[in-house]
Parts: C-alpha cells; sequence; structure tokens
C-alpha cells in the first residue's frame, strides 16, 4: 500500500485541527486526585472553575509550586497535559520528582488549591487526512503522549504507540492508551529492546503495514533523531515536543530557546510559544 | 475617583506603573489589558541582529532570577518596521530600549529609533562599552555624561537612562547622567551575580555570571533609588523587585515618580495590573487623592530626632 505524503503546504504544522480554545488565564485549581503511579511518576488531577479554556493535547501549564519547609521555587514550572477532561472540567498531570519544583507539587493533597497558568504553547497537529500516525515517546514524554491518542482516535486515525522506558514497570500509560483505542508496542533497556536499530526496525515495519503516515516523538533526542532519519526517509509528516526550562512561559523573556535548522541556518525558536510542538525536520535534536 | 497621573521624564502617564524591560511583549496582549499601563517599554534592541547567549540563560535563586539572556535581537530595521507600528492600537506611550556597544552605534541607534510612535528612549547604559575594555558605560561617571551627552545629541526625544547597580557611586553616575541631558533615571538594572550547582560544579548560567531580579534585590535597589533621587532634580523610575502595590509604594515615597515591574510579571502573569489596582485601593483606603502626594514624602523626622537628637532639631528649626 502507498502511504500518502504529506506536503506540508497543505498541512502547515501549525495550523490547529480544532479552533484554538482560548486565551492563558491565571487560575487557581482544586487538587481533586494525586497519586503514584509506579516507583517513579505521580498522577495529579486538578478541578478547574467553570468557563476556562481547555488545553489542546501538547500544551502546557505554567505551575506555581507552593514553597515552604526549606523548597523555594520561584519560577513556575511548565508541565504538559497529560489528561484533558473538558467535559468535567478537569486536567491531569503525569510526572516524576526530579527538583525542587516537582517536590514542593508532590507536596500537594487533595483539596489544596493550585494555582496554574495557562493554557500556553501550540500543540500537535494532526495530518490532513485520516493517515494512521505512530508516537514514539520515552520517559516523561509518554506523558506529553498521552492525551494525543485519544485526540487522533476522534479525529479517525489509526494510532499505534511505541513506548520506551528502562524497564517493563517504568513503563506508563500502556493500559491507558490501548483502552483510548492505540496499538501499543513496549520497548525497554532491561529487555534489550530499546536501543535505535531495533526500535528502528519496528519502524520500518510500521511503514511498509501502512500504519505510520506521521510521527510524533517526545522525550528523547536519540529518537528524535531516529524519527528524523525515518521521517526523512519516506517522507512522512512529523512533529516533535520539547522541553526548556522557561521563565515567563508566554515568549517575551527568551530564555526557553532551542536551535532549530531554517533555510540551511540555525536559529532560535522560544518552546513556550513558538512549540513545545515543532515540526519534526527542523528540531536539532 | 483617584487620581495616579503622574508627569515623568517629559511624558503624562496615567499611571505610574510600567512594564520592566525584557519582561515585557505584544505576546502579552492576550493575558492583560494593555489599555491599563502607564507606559509600555520594549526589550532592549540592538543595532544588529543577535542570537543571545547559550542556555540555560536563567536559574532561580531564593526570591529571584538569575539571567544571562544576552539581548537576543532581530536588530533595529525590523524592530522599527515590525514592532513599532503595532503598539500604535493603544493609547499608553512607548518607550524604546536601546544598547551598542559603542558610542558611535549607539547614536546611530538613538536616530534610527526616533521615529513616528516612540515617546521616549530609554539607554541601557548598563552593557558593556567594547571601547572601554567593555566596562559597563554607566559604571563610571565620566563615561555615563559622555555618552547621555552624545544620545542627548543624536534625538530630541526625552531621554530615560537606565543605570546598573555594580557601580561604586550610583549617585554621582545619576548626577552625570542629569549633566549629560537625560529626562530621567530608571533605577536600576539586574545586580551582577552567579551560582553554582555544587553536584556537577558547573555554573547554573550558560554564561557564567548574570544579572540578579526579583523581591531578593528590593532593599538594595530602593536604597539606590533613594540616593539617586536625592542626587540628581531629574525624576526616577524605581526598578528593583517591586511585585505588589507596597513595594511601589515604598519606590515613590523614597522619591520616584513611576516604577517598573518585571520579575514579578514572570509569577504572576497580570502583574503590573494588579500593582495598578492595588494602589489604587491603598489610596482610596488611606483617604489620598492623589498619587503625587505620595511622591518623595518619606518621614524622615524620627530618624533625624534619633541621629541628632531632640535639642538640635528644634535649634535647626
Amino acid at each position: 500500500m502507498m502511504m500518502p505524503m504529506l506536503d506540508p503546504d497543505v498541512v502547515p504544522p501549525a495550523a490547529p485541527a480544532r479552533p484554538v480554545p482560548g486565551r492563558p488565564l491565571e487560575i487557581e485549581a482544586l487538587v481533586r486526585e494525586h497519586v503514584c503511579v509506579n516507583d517513579e511518576y505521580r498522577y495529579l488531577s486538578l478541578d478547574l472553575p467553570d468557563g476556562v479554556p481547555h488545553a489542546r493535547p501538547g500544551q502546557f501549564y505554567h505551575l506555581l509550586c507552593p514553597g515552604g519547609d526549606g523548597l523555594e521555587p520561584f519560577f513556575r514550572r511548565p508541565m504538559s497535559v497529560y489528561r484533558v477532561e473538558p467535559e468535567r472540567n478537569r486536567v491531569g498531570f503525569l510526572y516524576k520528582v526530579t527538583g525542587t519544583g516537582t517536590a514542593a507539587m508532590a507536596r500537594l493533597w487533595p483539596g489544596d488549591g493550585f494555582n496554574i497558568f495557562g493554557p500556553l504553547g501550540i500543540g500537535f497537529t494532526l495530518p490532513a487526512d485520516t493517515a494512521p500516525i505512530v508516537l514514539l515517546g520515552r520517559g516523561v514524554g509518554l506523558a506529553t503522549m498521552g492525551p494525543l491518542v485519544p485526540f487522533a482516535r476522534e479525529n479517525g486515525h489509526r494510532v499505534t504507540a511505541v513506548l520506551s522506558a528502562r524497564a517493563p514497570e517504568l513503563l506508563m500509560s500502556v493500559e491507558e492508551m490501548r483502552i483510548a483505542g492505540a496499538d501499543v508496542l513496549t520497548v525497554t533497556d532491561s529487555e534489550g529492546t530499546s536501543a535505535v536499530p531495533h526500535v528502528e526496525g519496528l519502524l520500518e515495519d510500521l511503514v511498509a503495514q501502512g500504519r505510520c503516515g506521521a510521527l510524533y516523538v517526545c522525550g528523547s533526542s536519540r529518537l528524535t533523531r531516529l524519527a528524523q532519519s525515518v521521517a526523512a526517509r519516506h517522507g512522512l509528516f512529523g512533529e516533535v515536543a520539547l522541553e526548556q526550562q522557561m521563565a515567563c512561559g508566554v515568549g517575551v523573556c527568551f530564555c526557553c530557546v532551542r536551535p532549530f535548522r531554517e533555510n540551511g541556518e540555525t536559529v532560535h525558536r522560544r518552546v513556550c510559544c513558538e512549540g513545545p510542538v515543532f515540526p519534526l525536520a527542523e528540531a536539532l535534536a | 475617583m483617584i487620581d495616579l497621573s503622574v508627569s515623568c521624564g517629559g511624558l503624562a502617564l496615567a499611571n505610574p506603573v510600567m512594564p520592566a524591560s525584557g519582561t515585557f511583549g505584544l505576546e502579552q496582549a492576550g493575558i492583560f489589558d494593555f489599555e491599563r499601563l502607564g507606559a509600555f517599554v520594549t526589550k532592549t534592541i540592538t543595532p544588529d541582529k543577535r542570537l543571545g547567549n547559550p542556555t540555560p540563560r536563567v536559574s532561580e535563586v531564593p526570591r529571584g532570577m538569575l539571567n544571562s539572556i544576552g539581548i537576543p535581537s532581530k536588530g533595529a530595521d525590523a524592530f522599527v518596521r515590525d514592532v513599532i507600528p503595532r503598539f500604535a492600537q493603544w493609547r499608553p506611550p512607548l518607550v524604546v530600549s536601546i544598547s551598542a556597544n559603542t558610542p558611535d552605534a549607539f547614536a546611530d541607534l538613538a536616530r534610527t529609533v526616533s521615529v513616528a510612535g516612540v515617546a521616549a528612549i530609554e539607554i541601557n547604559i548598563s552593557c558593556p562599552n567594547l571601547e572601554d575594555d567593555g566596562k559597563a558605560f554607566a559604571m563610571r561617571p565620566e563615561s555615563t555624561r559622555e555618552i547621555v551627552r552624545r544620545l542627548r545629541d543624536a534625538t530630541a526625544l526625552p531621554l530615560w537612562a537606565k543605570l546598573t547597580p555594580n557601580a561604586g557611586d550610583v549617585g554621582a553616575v545619576a548626577q552625570a547622567a542629569e549633566e549629560g541631558g537625560a529626562d530621567a533615571l530608571v533605577v536600576a538594572n539586574t545586580i551582577l551575580a552567579m551560582s553554582v550547582d555544587v553536584d556537577t560544579r558547573r555554573p547554573s548560567l550558560g554564561n557564567v555570571m548574570g544579572g540578579l531580579s526579583g523581591p531578593a534585590v528590593k532593599p538594595i535597589i530602593l536604597r539606590m533609588a533613594y540616593q539617586c533621587a536625592r542626587a540628581a532634580t531629574i525624576p526616577v523610575i524605581g526598578c528593583g523587585g517591586i511585585a505588589t502595590a507596597k513595594d511601589a509604594l515604598e519606590f515613590l515615597i523614597v522619591g520616584c515618580r513611576a516604577v517598573q515591574v518585571g520579575t514579578a510579571s514572570f509569577i504572576h502573569p497580570s502583574a503590573l495590573v494588579d500593582v495598578i489596582d492595588d494602589l489604587e485601593d491603598h489610596c482610596r483606603a488611606n483617604g489620598i487623592a492623589r498619587i503625587e502626594d505620595v511622591i518623595g514624602s518619606l518621614d524622615l523626622t524620627q530618624a533625624e530626632r534619633d541621629m541628632i537628637g531632640d535639642a538640635a532639631l528644634e535649634a535647626h528649626a
């Protein structure tokens, strides 16, 4: 079967598949649920006030993690949404405690207030027709990919998720993504299946089977480079969600820049407002 | 109705609150109401396109932020063509912040941005002068006087000199800027600082050193604003760690005619508008009809009494 070739002029990467839901707001949300998912990751869900805009997959909130007890996060912390539930007015985050901000966040209890600002940034774009898509994620990148599964399924795309982690017990979202309608393949370091040549083989098989018309990647520069080469080889549409330390979150401070290729030149783009989701081919991973 | 209006550095402002350069841009137009601000102050532009510094460009410290962004700039021509006209849709006056590495380039840039739509120029003289061993213009009175004079000759627009706190005698620098022809002083910029990650033993900033801002610097900058307001006769605009109306009032009381809010907007996106609302509330609650009445109202009677004794004070009177 011939894969559809996606013309970037027909599918501009920044064109939203749904209208942008609204301007970002500073919101006092309420912690609804806060649980451990595995040894490393926690899930936090928030009740939002009525009438606030909701995030699109790939967008993020800027979180004001509460200080105290020797932890003094000064900046907000950007975190991409893991679960978006507009009909229930909820949003959920999947995260790992890695520093001051997430350690402060880990102390929140159900019923606590949590000041969040958003939704911010540019989220994922789906290919124009109902081309099947492949998600490639590792570590916390899996969280960013989470909401893309139901979003793509609702829009008629077949979804295959290739999830990578150090060990099987650290894989997240496998059941959740299956329930949302994705075919899930897992690769791990401990099983010796996560090396680039093996993952490349999986992706090539998916392309050959007509299951990979577009590629989405997050959480690993190794996997991003792999996705870039597979996408380039087969002319696939692709996007990458990137992380960078942020201060303002809205594009004025220029601290969150990363390098990109643009007309043969290296340019800086702001992850907060020109991303965090970018055209796959342009990122210098 | 509280009168929040002030005249400051050649401009009539609806209120004394404006953003600090580098923390404000058109990107915020959907986030708070631009019409509410006393003035707009743009991110510093340079004559040519610049990429800026390596990452990490910011790092947090208790109650503050370290940054070394490195003034990424699209260059003056792109700014004049693409950015200045877009501010015409709002009423507050536009103050354009400029910087350059040599006096000639600085003067050329001042001429380039002296166009319709620009109400004043903020000169960021806290940047290094490449013709003076990389020392910032505003680190010494002589180089300050010289560069301000040069820029005074280059443009008819009001000039606001943004001073650096990394100067030995900031009062003398303030006087020198006034002698050079500045219409106002912005006191001040970030304080040169650094921090180190003890695990990696690397500096937390890509550029090793950077500027400290946020609530941590407020007492230091407040002291400098007070010194400058006493040393110079031109208006002083306070800028350093202002996050609330109470902070703004401190600066107004020591003699500032306006204030700039910067880093606070990164924590609370509507900080500028909140400061304006809370200033108005403070005035209403305290029976203050005009914000002018607060400016320079620092009460030193008790301090003088304690220092020189009651008898001396009475004899003095």
